[in-house]
């Protein structure tokens, strides 16, 4: 780990000053303690935002919710009205990571992590995201874990989040703060495709720093749940995972909010299987038939051949989880 | 838990405030300013390199005072160091294991203020004026934790390597109430790794303790 001073930042104006100046800020810190160790992230500066006054959980409008950045994963999951009105962000938290990491870490660190690729932890691999230019080591590498959607010749890593699955399906909006005021990110906007410049991860200007992340009310009533799959039955990153709410009205389904993760750059929402859902009765039939569409485009790699046929069979279960069979 | 303990006032300075020597004034302009300082301090170009080599072994550091077990500690360390490394290296208590080091098995678990997290992964200087409880906090007044007492009636350990981890975190388990069901511990005790394959005896061991204290 190489040197870094250290500072606590005692309101939200230190904290932004302290940014401003190149500071890197740190919440839960499991992401970043543990690049810092293999020397991937290399910060002269941490301004520990620990302190800030963002750890509140507010129901909005009607039935929307503002997760404050500060909030740790173990408290969002748990918190009553998340577990009431969003359940698959609930269940998204709950399959993360493991109960010691969850009670460390937090909601806008979550969104901030870093990818789980192999190679871009080590730093003797090629990585454009860690050294932009070296090249991509993954590309024709070992890269079953890879992504098959959104990604690029410069980078296939994928972004390893759950609850960001969810957010992506639910179309929240990520709040920040920086030297220039408040700004309001969709969350399809602010998590960024690699293109040509991987190591551009999140759309936040210098100095920036997450204060909430707000989901907007949906239509009630609303279900939704989240499906992961994986090697391991715990503890373990999404091979591929499934993010569902729909809201369903005089039998037919009105609004449809799905995504997927593990099998994208970033979490990746699926449109046509939603447009395929709208103003259908639920079906059996009309899940397997939406499913189909959770792979459009997706380019497999060597080793992740299997994850189009996996995407599409675990949304098509989670479909027919949360909506039911008439 | 043993955070209840009353604190009894120990100061201990492991890593004393060093005393202003010329080495400790390098790093600390160093720190501050960048190596152009060192060199207005050195006679010639060869010895530049042996005073920045210098400067680089005293990186910035922090005072922190924290309460482990029930006993007040300040110390003075590098901004660098983990808990776990805090624990095991500057307070001799070794209970509480370096596996992974990357917050991947486990066997450094900890409660910080009631909540078991990876110590690994926990950044000391962040935790000022934090109650840490450790595996060696666990018995009171001779008796062990209900929970290391049904490691051991229900042979619960083999090697005994992640053991430490896996009491501590069950200690959390229970506090947190995931203990409905033998797959609710499995899954809620999934943060911890047994190389052993203890798993099955672990989860009726934090079952047994679980039970013992409802009733």
């Amino acid at each position: 780990m190489h040197p870094f001073t250290y500072a606590k930042a005692a309101d939200m104006r230190e904290a932004l000053n302290a940014g401003w100046r190149g500071g890197r800020y740190v919440a839960g810190g499991t992401t970043l303690v543990d690049l810092m160790r293999e020397t991937v992230e290399r910060p002269d500066v941490l301004v520990d935002i620990s302190s800030l006054p963002l750890r509140e959980v507010v129901v909005t409008g009607r039935g929307g919710l503002r997760i404050g950045a500060l909030v740790r994963m173990a408290e969002a999951a748990a918190h009553p009205k998340v577990r009431v009105l969003y359940p698959v962000i609930s269940e998204a938290l709950e399959l993360s990571a493991s109960a010691q990491l969850r009670n460390m870490a937090t909601i806008g660190g979550n969104i901030m992590q870093r990818t789980r690729c192999t190679y871009f932890r080590d730093v003797t691999a090629a990585c454009n995201k860690r050294e932009p230019g070296s090249g991509c080591a993954a590309l024709h590498g070992y890269n079953r874990s890879h992504a098959i959607l959104g990604t690029s010749d410069h980078c296939v890593a994928t972004h390893p989040s759950d609850v960001a699955v969810a957010f992506a399906a639910l179309e929240a909006t990520v709040h920040v703060l920086g030297p220039d005021g408040e700004r309001r990110i969709a969350f399809a906007d602010f998590l960024l495709r690699p293109g040509s410049t991987p190591n551009r991860e999140q759309a936040l200007r210098k100095g920036e720093l997450i204060t909430a992340v707000e989901i907007p009310a949906h239509a009630r009533p609303l279900k939704s749940g989240y499906l992961k799959v994986r090697d391991r039955q715990s503890y373990e990153f999404a091979l591929t995972s499934a993010a569902v709410a729909l809201h369903v009205s005089g039998g037919v389904i009105r609004e449809a909010k799905v995504a997927a993760g593990g099998v994208g750059t970033v979490p990746w929402k699926l449109p046509a299987v939603e447009r395929h859902l709208i103003g259908e009765r639920p079906s059996d039939r009309l899940w397997a038939e939406a499913a189909e569409h959770a792979a459009d485009g997706a380019r497999p790699l060597t080793h992740n051949g299997f994850k189009p046929e996996l995407l599409k069979r675990t949304v098509e279960r989670q479909l027919r989880t949360v909506g039911g069979t008439k | 838990m043993s955070t209840e303990l009353p604190a009894e006032a120990e100061t201990s300075s492991v890593e004393p405030p060093p005393a202003p020597t010329r080495r400790t004034f390098i790093a600390t302009t160093t720190a501050a300013g960048g190596v152009a300082v060192v060199g207005g301090l050195v006679a010639g170009p060869p010895a530049l390199a042996v005073e920045e080599a210098v400067a680089d072994e005293v990186p910035p550091g922090s005072r922190v005072s924290l309460t482990v077990n029930g006993v007040r500690h300040t110390v003075t360390i590098d901004n660098r160091t983990s808990l776990l490394d805090l624990l095991r290296e500057h307070l001799d208590l070794t209970g509480s294991k370096k596996g992974c080091n990357a917050g991947a098995c486990g066997a450094c678990t900890v409660l910080v203020d009631g909540r078991r997290v990876n110590s690994c992964l926990t950044l000391a200087v962040r935790l000022e004026g934090a109650e840490v409880t450790t595996i060696e906090g666990l018995a009171k007044g001779g008796q062990l934790h209900p929970l290391q007492q049904a490691f051991i009636e229900q042979d619960a350990f083999q090697c005994g390597f992640c053991t430490s981890g896996q009491i501590v975190s069950g200690v959390g388990c229970i506090q947190e109430g995931h203990t409905g069901s033998r797959a609710e511990i499995r899954e809620w005790m999934s943060g911890n790794l047994c190389r052993c394959g203890c798993y099955v005896k672990i989860e009726r061991a934090v079952e047994q303790a679980a039970a013992g204290r409802k009733g």
